[in-house]
């Protein structure tokens, strides 16, 4: 194998550390290949409960009835659970750093958003048990127009599905997260030409080996362990405090161990509810999903929409780029909103525009909630913004690096977000890139560095 | 009937930190009479490697070898408050506490030191062998499990530092979206040669060139191990993963791996991976995050990769076999 870092670049300090930049060995390599690191599912306990969901069959319906009487018949279940049980049903995740509003129950009251949200949750002595009460309950559904789309979400006569009275996530006052830079309007009239076009991206599962779940231990204290693979554990745990209503201090998580996270372990779903089946019947009880669950009712990485349009002048120089781009919340905010508004601060990539104009969305349709995930905003966002730069280097018959080294953002640029730039590095990527594929680029572009604005460009 | 070959380009920049701050992380540091220092925290290791990095970089600090840290974290009663691991945050901001842990550390047991060798902290040195000695007179040393002892019954001293970390919150303006979202940029550069079946409209990635600049790597072979595995994440997400492969119609979800395909080890192609280090001002020891962004450039290098084998422009992900069928269908159309 190859020497992984080259020092010819940004040659610097660094040889008088001993540690950092070795390649310790991974602390926990030996646990995973041996099969001895302990998951949170590896905690066998002799009285734990098992919870298993009755879900939604409906995109959008009015409950009419709720019947749990046939789950209670089963033999081994011991306690379902409805709203009722929720002491402080209503919340976001984001709520902790201020996101409001509270949109989301943690069981429905009078209504279901998605096929496949949770009804009533059925608590047993085994999970086949579980499985055959949640089974069991009835449900009578009012069908509501389902809106399946985000466009149509946004058209105007489209059914309003959220209670605050848009589809979309309203901003200060904004339909959108917006950036306003420059002067796009203007530019495009002015550039040699202007691009425009629209990709999509679909819904990705986060695929982790370990399914999502958690156990929850009553303690003699009376405080609930919880046993989690939760990326983040304060977060699970002031979230957990908020629904299931405090004291905090009563609450304890431990985790850190996680078999695949990816960002779909940070939607905290599963041990609010956990906690409240610990305490209703004084016993551990286990919410973990299955794989099915995992891929059909645990948040996927939103689908998006993203329509870039671009001013260019005949030498390669991006003036202005406008995106207009939708992300897809699916049924309730969760984390969308703060991606986002990621997605907004990072247009319009990493090229130097003078011009930049950004409307994101975060749009609510009649679909499973989505979550954070790996490159949050950003992944589909560069799916975008990389296929356009294909484009515009193949319309204007440019070479695509160089393309790029010529709109390459450097030390001392303004940002779309007006923020200076400091420690680029994309100039030098883009170099190393081409050394290393035998890509021939003109001297002025080799020339070029980060840190200095002489040469190509501005 | 013929098998394309192409070659597609992609370069991306990813922010480090919860986007628009607020996120503190903190660590706490002590030793035991073992002479081993324990770092309590509550971060979560997802696998990128954070219980690595972290006593890394504390015995960086400390000045002493890595065998003499250990890691006890994700337990809310006995570990101090961190944000999370996500938004490429864990390295740079735990990074950043353990940091200001391990200096007030080390400040105690270089106290400590000057009592049992007679001499000033400050004329006291460490080469991360386990010792602590005399700058100027080498042979006056003393190891630090000895160091701890007397720190603990002899001088009634404790050997324990307290750090935090936390990027303040700013909130954007609304009108304009200025803001200030992140602690630093990384960068990267994917170039991705592929084959084009154009009888089945299969794609085969052939080879991945992966460039990164990440600021200081802490541990090259988990850097490796995240730009190779991302890399092929980003290969699965571009070819292909879809939950609703007729999205946005909601009746072929997946209930397994069966039916949510993604890509296997014969499918991982050869890969060539390249990092440049441009420290970072605000990362520690240099360092930006690497978490997320490595599964990010491939997908555009890939598709356009198919589109110079083929002449296929794909706008939709993924880019599934049907999908470039119908592309190459419209045209010979």
């Amino acid at each position: 194998m190859t020497e992984l870092i080259d020092h010819d670049y940004f040659a610097g300090d660094g040889d008088d550390l001993h540690v950092v930049g070795t390649s310790v060995t991974r602390a926990d390599a030996l646990g995973h290949v041996t099969g001895r690191t302990q998951f949170f599912e590896d905690l066998l306990l002799a009285d734990c409960l098992h919870l298993k969901m009755h879900r939604s069959e409906r995109h959008h319906a009015l409950l009419k009835r709720v019947d749990v009487s046939g789950a209670l018949e089963v033999p081994g279940v011991v306690r379902v659970l409805t709203h009722e049980d929720v002491p402080e049903n209503w919340y976001t995740v984001l709520r902790l750093i201020g996101v409001e509003p509270n949109d989301q129950p943690v069981l429905p009251e009078d209504r279901v958003l998605w096929r496949g949200e949770p009804i009533v949750a059925v608590v047993a002595e085994t999970e086949a048990s579980a499985l055959e009460g949640a089974a069991r309950v009835e449900v009578e559904y009012e069908d509501l127009p389902a809106v399946l789309t985000m466009e149509e979400a946004l058209t105007e006569d489209a059914p309003i599905i959220k209670p605050h009275g848009a589809n979309c996530f309203i901003y200060e006052g904004h339909p959108c997260r917006r950036i306003r830079f420059g002067n796009v309007e203007h530019a495009f009239a002015q550039a040699d030409h202007v691009f425009e076009w629209r990709y999509e991206s679909e819904p990705i599962e986060h695929a982790p080996v370990e399914t999502t779940g958690c156990i929850v231990v009553p303690q003699p204290n009376g405080r609930l362990k919880i046993h989690s693979n939760t990326q983040a554990a304060f977060f699970t745990l002031d979230n957990t405090a908020l629904i299931i209503g405090g004291p905090f201090n009563r609450l304890q998580l431990v985790g850190g161990t996680v078999g695949g996270g990816f960002g779909g372990k940070v939607d905290v779903i599963v041990e609010p509810i956990a906690c409240l089946a610990a305490l209703a019947t004084n016993r551990p009880v286990e919410y973990v999903y299955s794989r099915l669950e995992e891929m059909q009712v645990s948040s996927t990485r939103s689908a998006e929409i993203f329509v870039v349009k671009d001013g260019v002048m005949a030498d390669g120089r991006i003036v202005a780029r406008k995106v207009t781009c939708y992300m897809e919340a699916g049924a309730y905010t969760g984390h969308t909103t703060y991606g986002v508004t990621k997605c907004a601060a990072h247009m319009p990539g990493p090229y130097s525009i003078p011009n930049v104009w950004v409307d994101a969305y975060c749009v609510y349709t009649n679909r499973t909630p989505t979550g954070p995930m790996r490159g949050f905003g950003v992944t589909n966002a560069d799916f975008a913004l990389e296929t356009q730069m294909d484009r515009i280097a193949r319309a204007l018959e440019m070479d695509p690096l160089e393309l790029r080294l010529k709109n390459a953002y450097r030390d001392g640029d303004l940002k779309a977000h007006r923020k200076v730039a400091e420690g680029a590095a994309l100039v030098e990527v883009i170099q190393r890139a081409a050394e290393l594929t035998g890509h021939e680029l003109a001297e002025e572009y080799e020339r070029m560095s980060s840190l200095t604005h002489a040469g190509v460009g501005v | 009937m013929s098998v394309l070959h192409g070659r597609g380009y992609a370069a991306v920049n990813y922010p480090t930190g919860m986007n628009l701050g607020g996120d503190p992380s903190q660590a706490l540091i002590h030793a035991t009479t073992t002479g081993t220092f324990v770092i309590a925290l509550s971060s979560t290791d997802l696998g990128q490697g954070l219980k690595t990095v972290i006593p890394q970089i504390a015995a960086e600090t400390l000045g002493l070898p890595v065998e003499y840290i250990l890691l006890d974290t994700a337990d809310t009663d006995t570990g101090p408050h961190c944000m999370g691991t996500f938004a490429s945050r864990a390295t740079h901001r735990v990074g950043n506490a353990v940091i200001m842990a391990a200096r007030e550390a080390r400040q105690a047991m270089l106290e400590v030191a000057a009592l049992e060798l007679g001499a000033e902290p400050e004329e006291l040195a460490t080469d991360g062998s386990g010792f602590v000695f005399v700058e100027d007179d080498p042979e006056r040393r003393i190891f630090i499990v000895d160091l701890a002892l007397a720190a603990h019954f002899k001088h009634g001293r404790t050997l324990s530092g307290r750090g935090i970390f936390l990027k303040e919150h700013h909130d954007p303006v609304p009108e304009t979206g200025e803001m200030d979202p992140d602690s630093c940029q990384a960068h990267a550069c994917t170039v991705a040669d592929v084959e084009v079946d154009d009888e089945t409209g299969e794609v085969t990635v052939l080879k991945l060139f992966n460039v990164y600049e990440l600021g200081r790597v802490i541990n090259p072979a988990l850097v490796r191990q995240q730009i190779e595995g991302g890399a092929y994440m980003g290969m699965a997400h571009a070819l292909y993963e879809t939950t609703e492969p007729y999205y946005p119609k909601r009746d072929h979800l997946p209930s397994n791996f069966g039916e949510y395909v993604l890509p296997g080890p014969a499918e991982a192609p050869e890969m060539e991976s390249v990092v440049i280090e441009r420290p970072s001002s605000t990362g520690p020891y240099g360092a930006k995050g690497i978490g997320e962004m490595t599964a990010n450039s491939p997908i555009a290098a890939i598709g356009n990769a198919i589109y110079d084998a083929c002449g296929v422009r794909l706008t939709t992900r993924p880019f599934t076999p049907e999908r470039v069928l119908r592309g190459l269908d419209a045209l010979k159309s």
